[in-house]
């Protein structure tokens, strides 16, 4: 038992360090210097600041009602196109991210370079954005559809290879051992060993990977890629608010019938 | 039936099963690039472009960097400030969703808006703010503002919900109000937590607000846009090697803010030892 003279001797507790206080300190203090100086520097006109609830709810006023006959004219069409885009576009990642994600798992591909020349391409694919992949798509193959699916592929490799790859990297090594010692070939080990250790993640990355080209998949109009996009912009630069409304309305309902679909299916199949 | 022949029964049903999912999907793959119109004659001529524009892109070209520095500028304040803005705004609203407590009339509200600033891409968004409040960087703002309350909104309440009832009914014991309750027996329970989505959230208004340019939004997505359309294909080429390595260098920086806040780095340790996410974190960065 302490006596009161050593307690009251004893040092107060602190909950952190002298160093961790001055880190956090450091790091709260260079936020609040971060927004500050954005706040100083922004153009922002202080006339639309004020103005903009105003502009808001006049915006809304010539949205409503919604032009429901501009729905079955050319809405639909431009929809069904949005969902080939994203499906047709994860379909085409899965196909090309498998090769890449094999070659970039240290288990299966045991060299560092090769390793490392695989997560340059899926580093590369992820830090472009889809818009950006799109006006480049664009650029190549003219608008359309066609630019949107591959924009949508080449963005989704990265992202569906970078996870496979590290599913991969994770399999338990005793099944393989097993095939291994049985003299089993490589396909074998493959389709045996492998694909049923990861084969939950992959359905899982794929379905995760399909919700998010949907969304996706309705900008990439903006820049002429096809699908619900380039109707929203025709409507929009026609001023044609009626018409806006129900566009977003189809946006809002895909994304909300995807993610159910994506609900679904993975209660069913994982 | 034996056990065998009930699994080989299982087995051939489950291979039909998959065999008709595997035959709608082919027929499926076969419909839709029907109604993309790709002929042979258009991918050769794709190439061909293709071809012509890399040649372009190389070297790229840094001559209007004041240009460029300008736009990437407009990005990073966008990127804060929606950042600032929507974490101060996603809290009341989490918390208000959250089930284990408020009651219905302020969870079903809270959800509602949670979920309508969700499902509209930040870019859809974006256009729609420009024809509200005019082009330029205030229209962006609102945009990735709007984004980080659906975003950090859906994963505070999460979190929120997921907490220990213990700390909460200890403090409610003593009598203390529904401000200490929070503040005490809450919020130090999801902080960690909040930290990760908040640097997240910061890393993804910074891919966005590179892009909500090419709508009028503001940032240096502007710049890129008329580049593009101008067929200067270098300077669209210095545009994204920047662009690059700003998301690059933002995202050094929210898994330093990470390691100071969640496990306790001082300054020295932060440039010492490399850092670690955990894993399922990584599943929700990119989108």
């Amino acid at each position: 038992m302490a006596s009161p003279a050593a307690i009251r001797e004893a040092p107060a507790w602190h909950r952190f360090t002298p160093g961790q206080r001055l880190a956090r300190f450091a790091i709260t203090l260079a936020i609040v210097a971060a927004i500050v100086a954005s706040i100083r520097s922004i153009e922002v006109i202080p006339e639309f600041l004020v103005d903009a609830p105003e502009q808001m709810a006049d915006l809304l006023m010539r949205m409503w009602p919604p032009d429901w006959s501009h729905y079955p004219s050319t809405v639909h069409e431009a929809l069904m196109e949005t969902i080939h885009i994203a499906s047709l576009g994860t379909l085409l990642a899965l196909v090309m991210a498998l090769p890449v994600g094999v070659l970039a798992a240290h288990n299966l591909v045991p060299s560092t370079p090769v390793n490392l020349a695989a997560k340059l391409v899926l580093v590369s694919s992820r830090s472009v954005n889809s818009l950006v992949w799109a006006l480049l798509f664009v650029g190549i193959f003219g608008p359309g559809a066609l630019a949107g699916t591959l924009a949508i592929a080449f963005r989704s490799i990265g992202f569906v290879g970078k996870l496979f790859g590290e599913a991969l990297e994770e399999a338990q090594p005793g099944p393989i051992e097993a095939l291994t010692a049985a003299g089993a070939p490589w396909v074998s080990r493959m389709t045996f060993g492998y694909w049923p250790q990861v084969k939950p993640a992959f359905w899982s990355i794929a379905l995760f990977r399909w919700d998010i080209n949907v969304r996706e998949s309705a900008v990439l109009g903006l820049v002429g890629a096809g699908g619900i996009g380039m109707a929203l912009d025709a409507a929009m630069n026609l001023f044609q608010w009626d018409r806006v409304a129900v566009i977003l309305v189809a946006i809002f309902a895909i994304v909300v019938v995807a993610e159910i679909v994506v609900t679904q299916v993975r209660q069913r199949v994982i | 039936m034996t056990a065998a022949a009930l699994s080989s029964d299982f087995r051939l049903k489950r291979s039909l099963r998959a065999r008709v999912a595997l035959a709608a999907l082919a027929a499926y793959v076969v419909y839709a690039s029907m109604q993309m119109e790709v002929s042979a004659e258009r991918l050769l001529t794709g190439l061909h472009n293709a071809a012509r524009f890399f040649g372009r892109m190389f070297p790229p070209n840094f001559e209007r960097w004041e240009l460029l520095l300008k736009g990437m500028t407009e990005s990073l304040e966008i990127a804060i400030l929606a950042s600032a803005l929507g974490i101060a705004l996603a809290l009341p609203v989490g918390l208000a969703a959250a089930r284990n407590l408020m009651p219905a009339w302020a969870t079903w509200p809270a959800r509602l808006i949670i979920v309508a600033c969700r499902s509209f891409h930040p870019v859809i968004v974006a256009i729609v703010f420009v024809k509200a409040v005019g082009f330029g960087a205030l229209a962006g703002i609102l945009a990735l503002t709007v984004a980080s309350i659906g975003f950090i909104g859906k994963l505070f309440t999460e979190a929120v919900e997921e907490i220990s009832d213990k700390q909460v009914e200890a403090i409610r014991a003593t009598g203390a109000p529904f401000a200490s309750v929070l503040a005490f027996g809450v919020l130090p329970q999801v902080f960690s937590r909040f930290i990760g989505f908040a640097t997240y959230q910061l890393d993804s208004n910074l891919r966005n607000s590179t892009m909500v340019g090419i709508v009028g939004a503001g940032g240096v997505g502007g710049t890129l846009f008329a580049a593009f359309q101008r067929f200067d294909y270098d300077f669209v080429c210095a545009i994204l090697i920047a662009i690059i390595s700003v998301i690059m260098a933002g995202e050094i920086v929210a898994t330093g803010v990470r390691r100071v806040f969640v496990d306790g780095a001082t300054l020295g340790e932060l440039f010492r030892r490399g850092a670690r996410v955990p894993r399922e974190r990584k599943l929700e960065q990119d989108d």
